[in-house]
């Protein structure tokens, strides 16, 4: 039998201000990022919104010969897009992600949001395509490149949404996350307790701050799929915090005689190679999403791979910690009491079953 | 556990696997010889699954119909017939007036008698359609305001018209499969088309926002011999009028044998041309709402001679033929989209058919034939969204999805298979049963794959390993205590059980919230999400542990159990 993380003893809860300090440490650093870029005139801003969120238009444009980026950038310049955001694809050097923001409706900035709503989705694709014409023609409708070998490039796919629904967008996209939380929120107080609803609750915001932190800071897309992800990380996140607490609800109740602390303590210890070993499974696939995935997937696989990590780490560190700190505070008799009874009502089929007593599982 | 209970749950796993792998691979019709070879099963693999646009390639486009320009068109439509009513019966109505705020619409009229209220209420309600309109009196004006409740009911009736004439348009335009429904809240008015295979959405667009306000009106000018009446610019036209213009008149540019501006994307007006302006009256003689055929000719055979020629619905027969019969000599213009195409005197009566000239190429009258048939739209449409992918785009996304989803699968496989050696195949079974069973459910509720879809599969494939971990780590742990082989199986799949339904249920919960707040790609990660955690319960519990207590039952008195 081959064991990973057998006969762990690590003093989670004794570390906890370590643990907690680092955590506020790269928060505060991703706060800075954000609020420090808002601030910078000119500069970039607090997070890098995809077209989903901010609105304007992103052509895929595939080329026979592939021009420079500051060629593509120069053509877009003489067609009037003052800043086109140029991006490579990894794995398919012929193709190149053109992003330009929102168009200024006609020849003034006074025209109304619709004016430019309806300019940018009639007019992104038709703009890009304009510039890029200095290149050679497209291979237009149902020609590919292939068919057609007096064109140049062919554009391959859009996404063009305008200001009105990028906000939408934007809306619909912090509620669900918010709904999510609460959601959850219910579900564990339901099931546990309050204290570790709330517990689990600030390690997923601690995940999901920490994840935008990291957007933040270096400047990854924020877009639809991102916020899927985050949705993800937090499903993972309290799963993994579960897995513990229901652990330490039964060592409460077989193991009347040692600390809350300890019992904590050891729960984590126990649960340990699981965590490790499924949120080292989970972040394989993920890494799979993000070596094979795409351009399409890569903010979301990105987002995936640091919020899991992430996820692991805050609900060993964070959650636990957090949940069991703020109980002993409270008194450490009076948790027992209060959760003992509850706790045994639970379906514990297989302590009512067994013949011995039990015992820690470290010795 | 009995050998007929284990009888019974192998049964049961066979059956569904069997029905599984059927709805993937099979196909929908009496299975033949080919159908087992594997072109044939790839063929039905790939007719069974119905991938998003995202993976099969077209377009996706999110409009909303202005309903709010719709009351105000309706609102002041409504205004200026009811002076007009009032006016004719020779009742004391000295103007009108109105609120168009959106949420808010009025009408009224002022009078500089009150004692004839009454009779100018009851001449309006026979001219002009204000039954759903609450009317009151106060001093010298009567208003008529419209109730939010029917606003709301008007506007879901715009949009309904609206999705149907966008239907007859794209079905005329020959789009294969299109997708057209409301989008998002019953209150925002958007429409979503989507439209597989069709990669390059310009023409389509240009068609369905295509406003062709067809109408024909009568031109203020001297009659025949003398030549209409024009203008060199609006001012001079409005300055005939006395400097402002009345509201039974419309001042309206004469592009004569100009390009049209709508429908016709590909078309280059003559900038060198003088435009003219005419005066006409209002409101028009017939509209394009009285059109029952519309469609393109050439005259001469050469593609830009194209004419479009029409015919009135009988209604609309009938109010032309009056008209023209009584105006003969006088000038008549054809007004597409406020502005005069031709302006012709009446040489005799004409009752149902007319035509509008301008030199349109083959392919712009055509669209504009198609959009005239089609009816005019109640209200404009603006786009919010439109994404595009095109069919190699959507191929090299269907191969970066399957090659991830194989390699995190086989990450996973070849993991499992060194940790828990024995118990890894039991993982490894209940893995691949709960992708194809994913699969399955995802054809059976006929839902579509899409990109994020596949993520959440592979998601899915996450949260089943670790159901797997938990139960087999905590098997390990009472073997550990020296419990028994089936009495360390039967506790770790119990208590595991608790802390995966608690898991499942978290993210159940969160996917659903997912679902019902996101929008289209994302609603396709929650649903095979939801699905994928679903069959795993039945996977990772129900046939994990049928496979153990097979590995018990034919060898009773083992020592070791491999995990």
């Amino acid at each position: 039998m081959f064991n990973l993380f057998q006969n762990i003893h690590v003093d989670w809860l004794g570390k906890r201000r370590i643990f907690i300090g680092l955590s506020i440490f790269i928060m505060l650093a991703g706060l800075v990022s954000a609020i420090g870029r808002q601030l910078t005139p000119g500069g970039t801003d607090a997070f890098n919104l995809g077209v989903d969120f901010k609105g304007g238009t992103v052509v895929t444009a595939k080329f026979r010969n592939v021009p420079s980026d500051d060629d593509i950038r120069a053509a877009l310049n003489r067609n009037g897009v003052a800043d086109p955001v140029i991006q490579r694809t990894v794995n398919k050097p012929d193709e190149v992600l053109i992003k330009i923001p929102l168009i200024e409706a006609g020849a003034s900035d006074t025209a109304p949001d619709e004016q430019r709503q309806k300019e940018q989705v009639q007019g992104g694709r038709l703009t890009v395509k304009k510039a890029l014409d200095s290149f050679g023609t497209e291979a237009e409708g149902d020609a590919t490149l292939d068919t057609n070998p007096d064109a140049a490039y062919k554009i391959v796919g859009t996404d063009s949404v305008g200001a009105v629904a990028g906000s939408q967008l934007r809306n619909q996209a912090v509620t669900a996350t918010l709904l999510g939380l609460v959601g959850i929120l219910l579900f564990i107080a339901f099931r546990y307790d309050w204290t570790y609803a709330a517990g689990a609750v600030l390690a997923v915001f601690h995940d999901v701050l920490m994840v935008l932190s990291f957007f933040s800071i270096l400047q990854w897309e924020v877009n639809l799929t991102v916020i899927a992800a985050i949705l993800t990380i937090v499903g993972f996140s309290v799963n993994d915090s579960i897995v513990i607490f229901d652990r330490i609800r039964e060592n409460i109740v077989t193991n009347r005689t040692d600390s809350i602390f300890k019992i904590t303590n050891d729960s984590i210890n126990q649960t340990l190679s699981r965590t490790v070993i499924t949120a080292g499974l989970v972040i394989l696939s993920v890494l799979s999403l993000v070596i094979f995935g795409g351009e399409v997937l890569r903010s979301f696989s990105l987002a995936l791979l640091v919020g899991l990590t992430l996820g692991c780490y805050s609900t060993v560190a964070i959650a636990s910690p957090i949940a069991i700190w703020w109980q002993s505070k409270m008194g450490d008799s009076r948790v027992k009491d209060v959760l003992a009874p509850q706790a045994s009502g639970q379906k514990l089929a297989s302590s009512s079953r067994r013949s011995v007593t039990r015992r820690p599982v470290t010795r | 556990m009995n050998r007929t209970g284990l009888w019974i749950r192998t049964a049961i796993i066979i059956a569904i696997t069997l029905g599984g792998i059927y709805m993937v691979f099979g196909p929908r019709h009496t299975p033949t010889s080919a159908d087992f070879t594997w072109a044939g099963i790839k063929e039905n693999l790939s007719k069974n699954i119905n991938l998003g646009l995202d993976l099969r390639g077209g377009s996706h486009l999110v409009m909303r119909v202005k309903t709010d320009d719709y009351l105000k068109k309706l609102t002041e439509n409504n205004a200026q017939a009811a002076l007009s009513a009032a006016q004719d019966a020779k009742l004391p109505v000295t103007g009108n007036s109105m609120t168009t705020d959106p949420g808010n619409y009025s009408i009224s009229l002022a009078l500089s008698d009150p004692s004839q209220a009454q009779a100018v209420v009851d001449e309006v309600r026979k001219k002009v359609d204000l039954a759903s309109w609450t009317q009151s009196t106060s001093g010298n004006n009567v208003t008529w305001s419209l109730p939010t409740q029917t606003a709301t009911l008007l506007k879901r009736q715009a949009v309904d018209q609206e999705l149907k004439i966008i239907d007859s348009r794209i079905n005329a335009f020959g789009v294969k499969e299109p997708t057209l429904q409301r989008h998002g809240s019953d209150a925002s008015g958007e429409i979503l088309l989507q439209m597989p295979g069709v990669d390059d959405p310009e023409r389509v667009k240009n068609l369905i926002g295509a406003t062709s306000n067809l109408s024909m009106m009568k031109v203020v000018s001297p009659p025949n011999p003398s030549p209409v009446q024009t203008y060199p610019t609006k001012e001079a036209a409005i300055q005939s009028l006395g400097g402002t213009i009345p509201a039974n008149r419309r001042v309206l540019p004469y592009a004569d044998r100009d390009e049209p501006t709508s429908a016709g994307a590909s078309s280059t007006p003559d900038p060198n041309k003088p435009k003219q302006y005419v005066v006409v009256e209002y409101p028009a003689i017939v509209d394009g709402s009285e059109l029952r055929d519309a469609s393109a000719a050439s005259r001469t055979g050469a593609d830009r001679d194209y004419e479009i020629n029409f015919t009135f619905k009988p209604s609309g027969a009938q109010k032309f033929g009056d008209w023209t019969g009584k105006n003969i000599g006088n000038y008549m213009a054809v007004v597409l989209n406020d502005e005069v195409k031709s302006a012709a005197y009446i040489k005799s009566q004409i009752f149902d058919q007319g035509q509008i000239s301008g030199r349109f190429t083959k392919q712009s009258a055509e669209d504009l034939a198609l959009t005239l048939k089609s009816g005019a739209l109640p209200a404009e449409i603006e786009y919010q969204e439109e994404r595009t992918v095109g069919p190699s785009l959507g191929a090299d996304s269907i191969r970066s999805g399957v090659e991830a989803s194989l390699g995190g699968l086989a990450l996973v496989v070849i993991f499992m298979l060194f940790y828990y050696r024995g118990a890894g195949i039991n993982a490894v079974i209940a893995l691949i049963l709960n992708m194809i069973l994913t699969i399955a459910a995802l054809i059976m509720i006929k839902s579509t794959l899409t990109l994020p879809g596949i993520a959440g599969l592979i998601l899915g494939i996450g949260m089943a390993v670790d159901s797997n971990v938990l139960i087999f780590e905590r098997i390990r742990e009472e073997l550990r205590l020296g419990i028994s082989i089936p009495e360390s199986i039967s506790i770790g799949f119990d208590r595991a059980f608790v802390t995966i339904i608690d898991t499942h249920v978290t993210t159940i919960i969160s996917s659903l919230i997912l679902y019902m707040t996101g929008s289209g790609p994302i609603r396709g990660f929650a649903v095979t999400l939801i699905l994928g955690l679903l069959i795993n319960l039945f996977t990772a519990v129900f046939v994990s542990r049928t496979i153990f207590n097979w590995e018990l039952s034919l060898w009773p008195n083992r020592e070791k159990l491999s995990i």
